[in-house]
């Protein structure tokens, strides 16, 4: 009995294995975790195999620009995505907005109150933001302290983190009572209950867009486009969203993001 | 060509300094001790002398976060004594730089002390030196090169170092943006130029300070045991 089903089994797994195609994604580590819950959907879905690569945007995009063997490639920004299409590494019009981040003001402490009033307020020492130069979320964070009228104001006490991970870390440590953080980051913190946060109004900043393109690479890989369809699938929408993330309905895989130019001008 | 802004090279030339004359100061009773001692837990702290070169740099900076966070003991204190915090300040990468260039003073100096051998120092005991006379006076000067190496060592560790300072320095320009740093954010900013400047300005003074230390060494009094 325990034989046949087993034999059965085999049969049926070599018989996937014929169809089943391979996808190597890359993602920014902002958005890892949801990609990497993406992709298990994907798996169950499709039968195919998703490898997850996770890096910061600038270095994925180096190690693209010589010849790293990825199908897909997940951002951070518009930026990068963008220039690669317009290098010809990646499939012109392919490109989508996959997530759009949500900028909190955080604190990991309950008595300290993560609220512009604090920022007003000034009564904290440290600040934690990502790098304005070097990352999405630290330009959308500074922007926002320019709004409020703060950013001269709190610079002697703005830290820099080299991404937005790292300014989270710089804050769950305690060396900064306050960062500029992604809501995702906040989501999966495990000690969640215990901080406090403010979403900084949408507004403040220019929108946080993180776009996907399919690499020239996957031009002849279905399961890689599949997968670059998959991003835009309302389940797909749903996951993202639940880990932090706003998505545009709007945009949909295969709508080249004129959108995207706009906002990334 | 136009320089860019060299506030960065001068400031981890000063951390170097810094970080050199205070591993100096711990590292030579330290390196003596391990040299000298037949202690069974010799080895324990030999090993842990040498965990610095085990863990990855952003690991070691990781936990250097953790440890100098208001939070902890050390941070929570210095926080009291300097109503400062201690990561992002010079302080506190001054801090991190001696955990993480300190097999890099003790491991030469350990062997230039062992190479030694008891001779020299019983000869000084036997003229009633003290042992520190005896050390001051007989040992240090017989290992000047063991100090030498151990400082250049130390000196150019420190001015390399990287993942530690990025995750504990915060990247304040005068205070903790050392030159790594700024090399690394004009790459990654795409500003080559003013990266290989940097680069260039930082080998060269790599290079010079080096030659002129190894043509010193080749002057100092040769010790044979």
């Amino acid at each position: 009995m325990r034989a046949t089903f087993r034999l059965a089994a085999a049969l049926l797994l070599a018989a996937a294995g014929a169809f089943a195609g391979e996808v190597t994604v890359a993602v920014a580590a902002n958005a890892a975790e949801a990609v990497e819950a993406l992709a298990a959907e994907f798996e169950q879905q499709s039968g195919h195999r998703v490898t997850v690569s996770v890096g910061s945007t600038g270095k994925l995009y180096a190690q693209i620009l010589h010849g790293a063997p990825f199908d897909v490639f997940l951002a951070a920004d518009q930026e990068r995505p963008r220039l690669l299409v317009e290098q010809g590494l990646a499939v012109e019009g392919a490109r989508m907005t996959y997530a759009v981040g949500r900028l909190v003001l955080w604190s990991p402490d309950a008595e300290v109150e993560a609220s512009a009033e604090t920022l007003r307020a000034g009564s904290f020492r440290r600040l934690a933001i990502a790098n304005p130069d070097l990352a999405p979320y630290g330009a959308a964070a500074r922007e926002t302290l320019l709004k409020l009228g703060l950013w001269e104001r709190l610079r002697s006490k703005v830290v820099l983190g080299e991404n937005v991970g790292q300014s989270f870390t710089l804050a769950a440590s305690g060396n900064a009572e306050l960062g500029f953080v992604a809501l995702s980051s906040v989501f999966s913190w495990p000690n969640e209950s215990e901080g406090n946060f403010w979403e900084v109004p949408g507004h403040f900043h220019r929108p946080i867009r993180q776009d996907a393109v399919l690499l020239n690479r996957a031009r002849k890989n279905p399961a890689a486009r599949a997968f670059h369809r998959f991003l835009g699938s309302p389940g797909a929408l749903k996951t993202i969203e639940s880990f932090g993330f706003v998505v545009d309905r709007d945009v949909g895989p295969g709508d080249d993001g004129r959108r995207g130019r706009s906002g990334a001008r | 060509m136009e320089l860019p802004e060299l506030g960065p090279l001068w400031l981890s030339l000063q951390l170097a300094a810094a970080a050199t004359a205070v591993l100096i100061v711990l590292g030579t009773p330290l390196a003596w001790w391990l040299a000298r001692t037949r202690s069974r837990i010799k080895p324990v702290i030999e090993a842990v002398t040498a965990l610095p070169l085990v863990l990855p740099p952003t690991v070691l900076g990781f936990y250097l976060l953790l440890l100098m966070s208001p939070r902890s003991w050390l941070g929570g204190l210095w926080v009291e004594i300097t109503d400062t915090t201690l990561t992002f300040s010079f302080m506190g990468l001054l801090v991190a730089s001696v955990v993480y260039s300190l097999p890099f003073m003790v491991q030469p100096l350990q062997a230039a002390f062992e190479s030694l051998g008891r001779g020299p120092l019983e000869a000084a005991a036997a003229l009633r030196a003290s042992p520190i006379d005896a050390f001051l006076t007989v040992a240090a000067p017989l290992s000047l090169r063991g100090f030498l190496t151990a400082a250049v060592l130390t000196f150019a560790h420190t001015i390399g170092e990287f993942g530690v300072v990025l995750m504990v320095g915060g990247n304040i320009p005068g205070k903790t943006r050392v030159i790594s740093i700024a090399i690394y954010e004009h790459v990654e900013t795409l500003r080559y130029a003013e990266a290989h400047t940097l680069a260039a300005v930082l080998m060269l003074f790599a290079f010079a300070v080096l030659v002129f230390v190894y043509v010193f060494n080749r002057r100092l009094p040769v010790h044979v045991a």
